[in-house]
């Protein structure tokens, strides 16, 4: 296989495979800005898988190519719905947040198999007909060289997720919105005296990210999974969670960490066409991605602290 | 001394609310999907406790559970949030098979010792990679055991197919020197896989209930876990508690994953994922308040669930996965325990006159005109805890 098309195989399969991290690790980012720390995005990931799937199977025949597209805007509100249970828990009833995420984690694929079975009758979902499949822009991939490497052939989630990336940076950074969220993530209490409603900023962070965590999960199940059981979301969820924090917080880092893990991933599948990577035994290709960030965390970017009232319940004054 | 009295009532109250709630909303979801949760709830009790063999059963799920608990709890209460249990408890069953497959002709009193002792280290060197980072650069223990549960998925299944075995998915079966199992528990219990790790998880619960309670190791433990910085102050070195409370919370999560390989699978085979007895550890410290005694407790609760639903398909045609909803619903309401103690208070007010209704407000920490201030919300996650 020549450069070019070792160098297209490489980068669309790893933005395949990014594109849940990227919308996921994006969702965590305003949640923790926020000041709740969700653990429940695996969670909130797997029931945005669930019902795009149940979605895509009952809707293919009569929406064709925009079922997943659909199926995942469903997702992302079913993602919405399920965060609103972490919502109510860390915000009004006062539970700890780590609790509280990790109910989310245990009860969605407790659930959505249980539905599944309810459903379908059996333990997995069949395959879908209407996937994300691969996609070509019409002009950019006639540019040279480029235009076939990063536009022929490619994920789309993955673009409508580093577009997502910059709308979120620029709404964290530069609205009105953006400012009380993080004004509320890093001290709710002088946020409060000067007229933020803490409590609306926090449901509004915790629910962007269940929708998008919810759109993300559906990414997973329609464009990689193909079907729904209990294993289409296996630690995606959590990797998200860790791109976030290697993003330190910020919807650009989150994004760029978030292709990264997807690059590191798809090294593993693809890595048998490079003639380099090729001779590698394939396990350490498998560790190579968690070991990397670990190094880099340590060496590189050291400590990242999220925002200062991070994982804290804010107890309004009367 | 009577406020202690109240307090450790509140203290059991919640758990036991919370699971009463637990089973009472998974009934109504099997009433709303056309099954009888009494029918359900028998099946359930019949398949944990409705003989000797399903008793044995139980208890050799409880064993490991009360391991992998009783490692999270550790590292909670110094401050950590260590997510890797299960892949600590991974390497723990992966190195203790893998040793006791590589000196097959020791004696007995010392492979299976041995082979224990090599998971505990494996697991405890797994756990110390964090607690290390963590205490000398800084970095989010979360991330780095989340990473290293994949590594050592990863990594454990390459050793099992080009190491431990040749190029195949399950390891032999372990010397039966190395077995934890015991001929009078297997009879006692009619061919259940019961092994005598029930009773060194419950001697680990002792030690680890004096540990953290009657030494000074226990007090620094906790010292670091509600103040680092108080902690630190008074001539403690955080450093040092934090890597010892990791590579405790490693040991112990290790010891779950070794009573997996020599007592009950006695073999290694590979992993789809790492194996749920981490999260569910997790679970039970949380519904156990990280409580050694609690831990014992809530791992028999779940233990029964986890044998006692493999029944209910069979039985009612109820799939196994209520089981991990009403574990979930368990948890839920042990971490939403403000709202239980909240109408406890309101109850306790009602009954009692207005003036002991005030005393009790104060002995449960939780008051119902909320002040906000920064030392009521820390106490407040006191209570949490």
């Amino acid at each position: 296989m020549d450069v070019m098309a070792v160098l297209q195989n490489v980068i669309s399969s790893a933005l395949i495979y990014s594109a849940p991290l990227i919308l996921t690790a994006l969702g965590g980012t305003f949640s923790e800005r926020s000041g709740v720390v969700n653990v429940g995005l695996e969670g909130i990931m797997v029931m945005g898988a669930f019902s795009s799937i149940v979605f895509n199977l009952t809707f293919a025949e009569q929406l064709g190519g925009a079922t997943p597209w659909i199926g995942m805007l469903l997702g992302g509100a079913i993602g919405l719905i399920f965060s609103l249970f972490h919502a109510v828990a860390t915000i009004n009833w006062r539970a700890d947040h780590i609790i509280s995420g990790t109910v989310v984690n245990l009860l969605a694929p407790a659930l959505a198999v249980f539905l599944t079975n309810v459903l379908y009758g059996a333990r997995q979902s069949t395959f879908i007909s209407q996937s994300f499949g691969f996609h070509t822009f019409p002009l950019l991939s006639r540019i040279p060289i480029i235009g076939p490497i990063f536009f022929r052939n490619t994920s789309l989630p993955a673009y409508v997720g580093i577009l997502i990336a910059v709308i979120c940076w620029f709404v964290i950074f530069k609205t009105k919105f953006g400012l009380r969220l993080r004004s509320v993530g890093e001290h709710p209490h002088a946020a409060e005296t000067l007229g933020v409603n803490v409590y609306l900023m926090k449901y509004a962070g915790v629910l962007l990210s269940g929708f998008l965590g919810g759109m993300g999960g559906a990414i997973q199940a329609q464009a990689i999974a193909i079907n729904f059981s209990s294993n289409t979301i296996a630690g995606q969820g959590f990797m998200a969670m860790a791109a976030m924090i290697f993003g330190k917080w910020n919807p650009l880092g989150a994004m760029g960490a978030a292709i990264f893990f997807g690059f590191a991933q798809s090294l593993s599948v693809t890595g048998n066409y490079i003639p380099l990577i090729r001779d590698i035994p394939s396990v350490w290709l498998q560790v190579a991605p968690y070991i990397i960030t670990i190094l880099a965390l340590v060496f590189v970017i050291g400590q990242s602290r999220g925002p200062a009232a991070n994982g804290k319940t804010y107890i309004k004054s009367k | 001394m009577d406020n202690n009295k109240r307090k450790t009532l509140n203290n059991l109250t919640v758990p036991l609310l919370s699971v009463l709630l637990g089973f009472l909303i998974a009934g109504f979801l099997m009433l709303a999907f056309g099954q009888n949760p009494l029918d359900g709830y028998r099946a359930l009790f019949n398949g944990s406790f409705g003989s000797p063999f399903y008793i044995g059963e139980t208890l050799r799920q409880t064993a490991p559970l009360i391991m992998t608990a009783l490692g999270f709890a550790v590292a909670n209460i110094a401050g950590f949030f260590n997510i890797g249990i299960a892949g600590q408890a991974l390497l723990g069953w992966i190195c203790s098979v893998w040793f006791a497959l590589s000196f097959p002709d020791l004696p007995g009193f010392l492979l299976l010792p041995l082979s224990m002792l090599a998971g505990v280290a494996a697991g405890a060197l797994w756990a110390g990679i964090a607690g290390f980072l963590r205490a000398y650069f800084g970095t989010s223990e979360v991330i780095v055991t989340i990473m290293l549960n994949y590594v050592a998925l990863d990594g454990g299944n390459y050793l099992i197919r080009n190491v431990i075995t040749d190029s195949r998915d399950a390891s032999e079966r372990i010397p039966e020197a190395a077995n934890l199992r015991m001929e009078w528990l297997t009879e006692l219990t009619q061919n259940s896989t019961l092994h005598s790790g029930i009773f060194i998880a419950l001697i680990m619960a002792v030690i680890m209930w004096v540990l953290l309670r009657k030494t000074t190791l226990g007090f620094e433990i906790r010292s670091v876990g509600m103040n680092p910085n108080a902690a630190k102050y008074a001539g403690m070195s955080a450093e040092r508690t934090i890597i010892i409370s990791m590579l405790l919370s490693g040991a112990l999560a290790g010891m779950g994953g070794a009573m997996e390989g020599l007592g009950n699978f006695r073999n290694i085979f590979v992993q789809g994922a790492v194996p749920s007895l981490g999260f569910d550890g997790l679970a039970v410290a949380l519904l156990g308040l990280s409580n050694p005694f609690g831990i014992v407790l809530a791992s028999l609760l779940f233990g029964a669930l986890k044998i006692g639903g493999t029944s209910m398909p069979l039985a009612t045609g109820i799939p196994i996965e209520i089981v991990d909803i009403i574990i979930a619903l368990i948890i839920f309401f042990v971490g939403a325990n403000y709202v239980i103690r909240f109408f406890i208070d309101r109850r306790s007010r009602q009954t009692a006159g207005p003036a002991e209704g005030h005393a009790a407000d104060q002995a449960s920490g939780t008051t119902e005109t909320l002040t906000g201030t920064g030392e009521k919300s820390s106490s407040e996650d006191e209570v949490n805890h």
